[in-house]
């Protein structure tokens, strides 16, 4: 792989969620300790469950948030701990899709208004300049650009998304970071946003990161994928690898517990035992041995290292770790 | 097989100011005891309204009752007074909702919320109740039960009050279970467990189930027929293998083709084209007509019936499907 | 970017030529008109400040006497065919002072409620958006402000920069800009956490964008529900000092001041209290109820 566009190392982020009595402060540590890179022209897809981390590594990917430990590069430059003033040129770069098509749009915005608004911030474009490339990115995602003249409010859910991904278009950006993009919408519009973004990534050679918590529709856009667990990255692989030959127990349980929309196919199903733990108090060691089918006793006071057991493909696994499996042998 | 339930014609109306629209428009389709029913559409297309009117739960929604009949073996849902409504509801018919936090109340412990409706529908003393009560929620799979019946609802995670909710509903052995998207706010895993219980319990208790769901993948792991809705219509029935084999209404098609599947490797996706219809400016004619791939001239025109096409207990709300029927030739 | 558009003909499907789904909501303007026009008794509130305004802007055409000219045959004269509202101690129709009054009150409570929403309105913002020891600053300050009584404190600004209307103005806006900075900070911490907002800083928009376009237009609701309530308490306000003989001088025709001087006469002509009274009471539940009702019409919440 040339230059990845996106490398990231040790990247951690807490968060403050209870001042306690007497200087006792808790901590969420929403990600902790995530390394990977995407390649250009990739989709890398992070995947995990509520509360996995995987939206807080988008916003810090974009520098939304500022990481407590670990670098974040772009192109080639360290943009970690970069000014607003300075990530603006960077951010020009990088534009992100949100989940919910509804609040991310400005309620009191015409729809040209929104789709150039990083126009208007990153060029010196007239009015006149911005309007008519607003009514072109319309076109290009497939609205019309008589729509330009009406706000957000007027548009179905689907027609929403689309206005989103025209504005992140804008500016002609490297990166798109798309965030749970498909999942408040409809199953038929659902795959059709979702060819529009394949589309435009063929037709304009954008990356993705790509955040979902739908193994199906991850396994259909992405390209390489990383599976997130309570803060960290359980297992990354590309898509073919991961979902023909998942190495990691959380992503086996994950893969099998997708309902899968064919009554003729019966599979053995792996059923995980009890509830996520909090990420506030996550448990020792590995932090899925509470729930794995495969725990040993290691795991519950040893955290696993994130391994490259195959040319690009890591787990963190005491199960693919052969020092502690040779040593249990031993 | 008997049947457990029976919808005939029902239809439900919204209050809007320009007048009221239908949002259930004469719904026809039955659960036979035993049998786990999916009903499935995308937003707003009626689906949950429909369990709502089933219920009688419409009070504070701006739905109301505008015809058709409810027969739950044999009565009249639709024509009991509130009272007689009042000792079906929770004892033989008994429902769950998407999101459990807003139908468990906040500030009662658990134990207190199931034990209600066991002493109310079964007559039971208070100690015999919570001894019921205990025991539902060991067999909904919720660990140190006794433990949380003290517990408030809050301090349960989102699986847990799922499990609160079905140990509720089922606490009094009910003949029909309507579950509306009981999985939709969980976690993958989760929703694995919760559907596996559901399962579970289904058999043991022999349960008619009224499923309602957007999700495919749950449709195809739970049910044995299904109905599809589409504007406020049934606009096709069917067994759940021979649906997801030979699918004959297009919207169902269009629908079951736009899911990525798990392993499925196809490089697009196939799509409907357009958004489901605003319920005040529905199309003339089939409701789908201006999304469909397949539309002809009468599609624009008149709405067809539901009728039976193309084998044992399937029946699609679709001209051309009608008329391959009659012209002798298979299904599209 | 002509042969980009393939990417819309493959990918829309034809959803490009559906129109949009029919607007749910008619205009912002009429959907407001028409929840505020539900609520009857703000509706007769906004007719009564509408007329005052009028009575404001036309008081010299319509007074029936020269407000400053004396009657000398009709001193303390009660309430006649000749004189509605009697005549004063020095036999001005009251009537008339009221008229003439209104444009006073009315420009001395508006003037002051708007410097307080403007300055307000800038503190709430900035303490909201930026947080941190500028949060701080700007909301102790406040609070010592909120622990004094607010009259007190207008009196006090008042004795420093001397009596007057334009002090009484000065003195009424500084007591006022606490309240304000502090609910409209409240609503810019809640429109900072939108969804909108993050969009805005993940494209790079500039701090002063972000107010601006996208969290100001969400207070604004607040600043005009609040100036509404307000400008009652300021009529008040104002009147209290002019009636400690700090705000309008005894000729001129202000509210207040005529509820002052009338205070001693008021066991033998109580008409001359009684009526500034009565308008400074009607004017203040005016406002107070059209506040209200603004409040339940701006709310997107409150649905019909």
């Amino acid at each position: 792989m040339s230059t990845p566009l996106i490398e990231v190392k040790g990247l951690q982020k807490s968060f403050l969620v209870n001042k306690g009595w007497f200087g006792k402060h808790k901590y969420l540590r929403a990600v902790d300790g995530i390394s990977f890179s995407i390649g250009k022209g990739e989709t890398f897809s992070l995947v995990g469950e509520s509360g996995c981390g995987k939206s807080t590594t988008g916003r810090l990917v974009t520098r939304l948030l500022t990481p407590n430990e670990g670098e974040v590069w772009f192109n080639g430059q360290n943009i970690t701990q970069l000014s607003d003033n300075q990530m603006r040129p960077i951010r020009k770069e990088m534009q992100m899709v949100f989940q919910d098509p509804y609040a991310s749009l400005n309620p009191r915005m015409k729809v040209k208004d929104l789709v150039a608004e990083p126009l208007l911030i990153h060029t010196k474009l007239s009015q006149g300049e911005r309007d008519k490339l607003a009514s072109e990115l319309l076109e290009v995602v497939g609205l019309n650009s008589f729509h330009a003249e009406r706000y957000a409010h007027e548009f179905s859910g689907g027609q929403r998304q689309r206005i989103g991904i025209a504005r992140a278009l804008s500016v002609r950006p490297s990166l798109i970071v798309a965030d749970e993009p498909v999942s408040a919408l409809d199953v038929s519009i659902q795959s059709q946003v979702l060819n529009l973004l394949q589309d435009l990534q063929e037709e304009y050679g954008l990356t993705y990161l790509f955040i979902s918590h739908d193994l199906s529709v991850v396994e259909h856009i992405s390209d390489r994928i990383g599976v997130m667990y309570l803060g960290a990255l359980v297992e990354t692989a590309s898509k073919e690898e991961l979902y023909e030959r998942p190495l990691h127990p959380y992503t086996q349980a994950l893969l099998s517990s997708v309902p899968v929309a064919d009554p003729s196919l019966t599979r053995e199903r792996i059923i995980l035992k009890g509830d996520l733990p909090s990420p506030v108090d996550p448990p020792t060691g590995c932090r899925f041995h509470t729930r794995c089918p495969s725990c040993m006793e290691v795991c519950k006071t040893k955290a696993p290292k994130f391994l490259e057991v195959e040319p690009d493909r890591h787990v963190a696994c005491h199960l693919y770790d052969e020092e502690i499996m040779s040593g249990r042998q031993a | 097989m008997n049947k457990l339930l029976e919808v005939e014609g029902l239809k439900t109306e919204f209050k809007r100011a320009g007048g009221n629209v239908m949002a259930v428009a004469g719904l026809d389709f039955h659960i036979n005891s035993g049998e786990v029913l999916g009903l499935v559409g995308e937003s707003g297309c009626g689906k949950s309204v429909t369990s709502l009117s089933i219920m009688r739960l419409l009070k504070g929604t701006p739905g109301q009752n505008a015809g058709g009949h409810v027969k739950f073996e044999g009565k009249d849902l639709l024509r009991l007074s509130e009272n007689e409504m009042r000792k079906v509801r929770g004892k033989e018919l008994a429902m769950i909702f998407q999101e459990p936090m807003t139908s468990l109340n906040p500030v009662l412990r658990i134990g207190k919320q199931i034990e209600e409706p066991i002493r109310l529908h079964l007559g039971f003393n208070k100690a015999k109740a919570r001894e019921h009560a205990v025991h539902m929620l060991q067999l909904v799979g919720i660990p140190r039960a006794s433990e949380v019946m003290n517990d408030y609802p809050h301090q349960l995670s989102g699986g847990m009050r799922q499990r609160v909710m079905i140990a509720m509903a089922m606490s009094c052995h009910p003949k029909l279970l309507i579950a509306d998207e009981p999985t939709t706010a969980l976690d993958v895993t989760i929703q694995a467990q919760i559907l596996d219980l559901m399962k579970r319990l289904k058999e043991e208790r022999s349960m008619g189930m009224l499923l309602i769901t957007h999700d495919l993948g749950v449709v195809a792991e739970m049910c044995d027929r299904v109905v599809v809705m589409y504007a406020g219509r049934v606009v096709e029935e069917a067994p759940v293998k021979e649906l997801f084999a030979n699918p004959q209404h297009p919207y169902t098609q269009g629908l079951i083709r736009s899911v990525p599947k798990l392993r499925q490797k196809v490089k697009r996706l196939e799509s409907i084209p357009g958004n489901v219809p605003d319920l005040s400016h529905m199309p003339q004619g089939c409701k789908f007509a201006p999304r469909c791939a397949h539309v002809m001239p009468e599609c624009m025109t008149t709405e067809p019936e539901l009728l039976a096409v193309g084998g044992e207990g399937r029946k699609s709300r679709c001209w051309l499907t009608q008329q391959s029927e009659q012209k002798g030739g298979s299904a599209v | 970017m002509s042969q980009q558009s393939t990417a819309a003909a493959n990918s829309s499907q034809g959803s490009g030529q559906q129109p949009a789904a029919p607007a749910k909501r008619k205009s912002a303007t009429a959907e407001f008109l028409r929840k505020f026009s539900k609520q009857k008794v703000s509706l007769v509130a906004g007719i009564f400040i509408i007329l005052l305004v009028l009575v404001a802007i036309f008081g010299p055409y319509i007074t029936p006497y020269d407000p400053s000219a004396p009657d000398y045959d009709a001193l303390l004269a009660g309430p006649s065919a000749k004189h509605w509202a009697g005549t004063d101690e020095y036999g001005r129709d009251i009537l008339s002072r009221l008229i003439e009054g209104t444009r006073l009150s009315l420009a001395v409570s508006l003037s002051a409620v708007l410097i307080a929403a403007f300055f307000g309105t800038i503190l709430g913002l900035l303490s909201g958006y930026y947080g941190k020891w500028l949060d701080r600053l700007i909301m102790r300050g406040s609070d010592v402000m909120f622990s004094f009584p607010d009259i007190l404190l207008a009196i006090g600004i008042v004795a420093i920069l001397g009596p007057g209307l334009t002090n009484v103005v000065i003195a009424v806006a500084v007591f006022g800009i606490p309240s304000f900075a502090r609910m409209i900070r409240s609503v810019t911490l809640s429109a900072k956490e939108t969804l909108f907002v993050e969009a805005a800083r993940s494209m790079g928009a500039k701090d002063r964008r972000i107010i601006w376009r996208h969290i100001f237009p969400e207070t604004l609701p607040s600043v005009i529900v609040n100036v509404t309530m307000k400008i009652g308490g300021a009529i008040l306000a104002a009147s209290s000092l002019s009636f400690l003989g700090m705000g309008a001088k005894p000729t001129e025709p202000d509210w207040g001041a005529m509820l002052s001087m009338g205070r001693d006469y008021l066991s033998i002509a109580p008409h001359v209290v009684y009526f500034p009274g009565l308008i400074i009471f009607l004017t203040v539940l005016a406002f107070n109820l059209v506040g209200d009702g603004l409040q339940d019409a701006l709310d997107p919440k409150m649905k019909n």
